[in-house]
């Protein structure tokens, strides 16, 4: 995989909540399908198709411990993606610190002319 | 929510959504995103480029323009307004001149809430399909201007202190 489809993929198994809140419950340690099961009112099956997903997109991975086979977080593909989404949110944050100044100008200018009006009034 | 750091989520496959706090009340902050002559003054690219046009006939049906000068070139982006509630409510459509991701066509919700004197900006962009939306993502400087990568960090590094 391109490291621009791999994202891809990481991006559409986080569009789902149920996958991240999975991802969530992964982040505080391992845990098996059906532990991952019980705080969702989901099938088993159902929570292994999500678990699927996360595991094609390299979110995470499946441990080889018997029938068990406990699910565990892969951070890389998570960060990659948080990455982009930081350098956006880096990008817009440049333009509303500008608007920041702007207000707080916009601010002064009211202020000066409220009581600049004050001055006037009889 | 007093934190003014800008949240950016992705709420679904086609959409972005940002939310930032503003320290001023929410009529101030409404001017300040459509009045061409304020927006001049903040809705910029990377130095030395300029908001060199911005047009704005702020009712439903009618017609915005933007376009950014720099040494390099200019890009241009406008749309049309589709519903307007002042100062808490604007939806409008968004296409760029030079169309750099699939469909080049976006649906931009703002909402703007005010709370003791600060107001909540939420920016809601729904995209044509995911594609779309994760092309903008994966390309924040190619959203607001052609600008090199290596530029875009300078100024972000300026502008964040990082």
């Amino acid at each position: 995989m391109t490291p621009a489809s791999r994202l891809d993929t990481t991006f559409a198994a986080l569009a789902d909540p149920t996958r991240r809140a999975i991802l969530a419950r992964l982040a505080s340690g391992e845990a098996s399908v059906l532990e991952l099961a019980e705080p969702f009112a989901m099938s088993q099956p159902a929570i292994s198709k999500h678990l699927k997903v996360l595991e094609r997109a390299g979110l995470i991975s499946r441990g080889r411990d018997g029938q068990r086979r406990p699910c565990r977080i892969e951070a890389q593909p998570l960060e990659e993606a948080t990455g982009w989404l930081e350098e956006y949110r880096k990008f817009w944050e440049g333009r509303f610190q500008r608007l920041d100044v702007l207000l707080d100008e916009l601010k002064g200018e009211a202020q000066a002319l409220s009581l600049a009006l004050r001055r006037l009034g009889p | 929510m007093t934190s003014k750091t800008l949240k950016v989520t992705i709420p679904s496959d086609r959409e972005i959504m940002m939310i930032r706090v503003f320290d001023a009340p929410r009529a101030l902050v409404f001017e300040a995103l459509t009045k061409p002559a304020l927006l001049k003054r903040w809705f910029l690219g990377p130095p030395g480029w300029t908001l060199a046009v911005c047009d704005i006939d702020l009712r439903v049906g009618g017609a915005y323009r933007y376009v950014w000068r720099g040494e390099k070139g200019e890009m241009g982006m406008g749309g049309i307004f589709k519903e307007i509630a002042a100062p808490e409510r604007i939806v409008a459509t968004e296409a760029f001149d030079q169309g750099w991701y699939p469909g080049n066509n976006a649906v931009v919700t703002q909402t703007l809430s005010e709370q003791g004197g600060k107001t909540t900006l939420s920016l809601r962009v729904m995209y044509e399909s995911k594609d779309a939306r994760d092309a903008v993502l994966k390309s924040p400087m190619e959203s607001g201007v052609a600008a090199s990568y290596d530029r875009l960090s300078e100024f972000l590094a300026t502008q964040t202190g990082l």
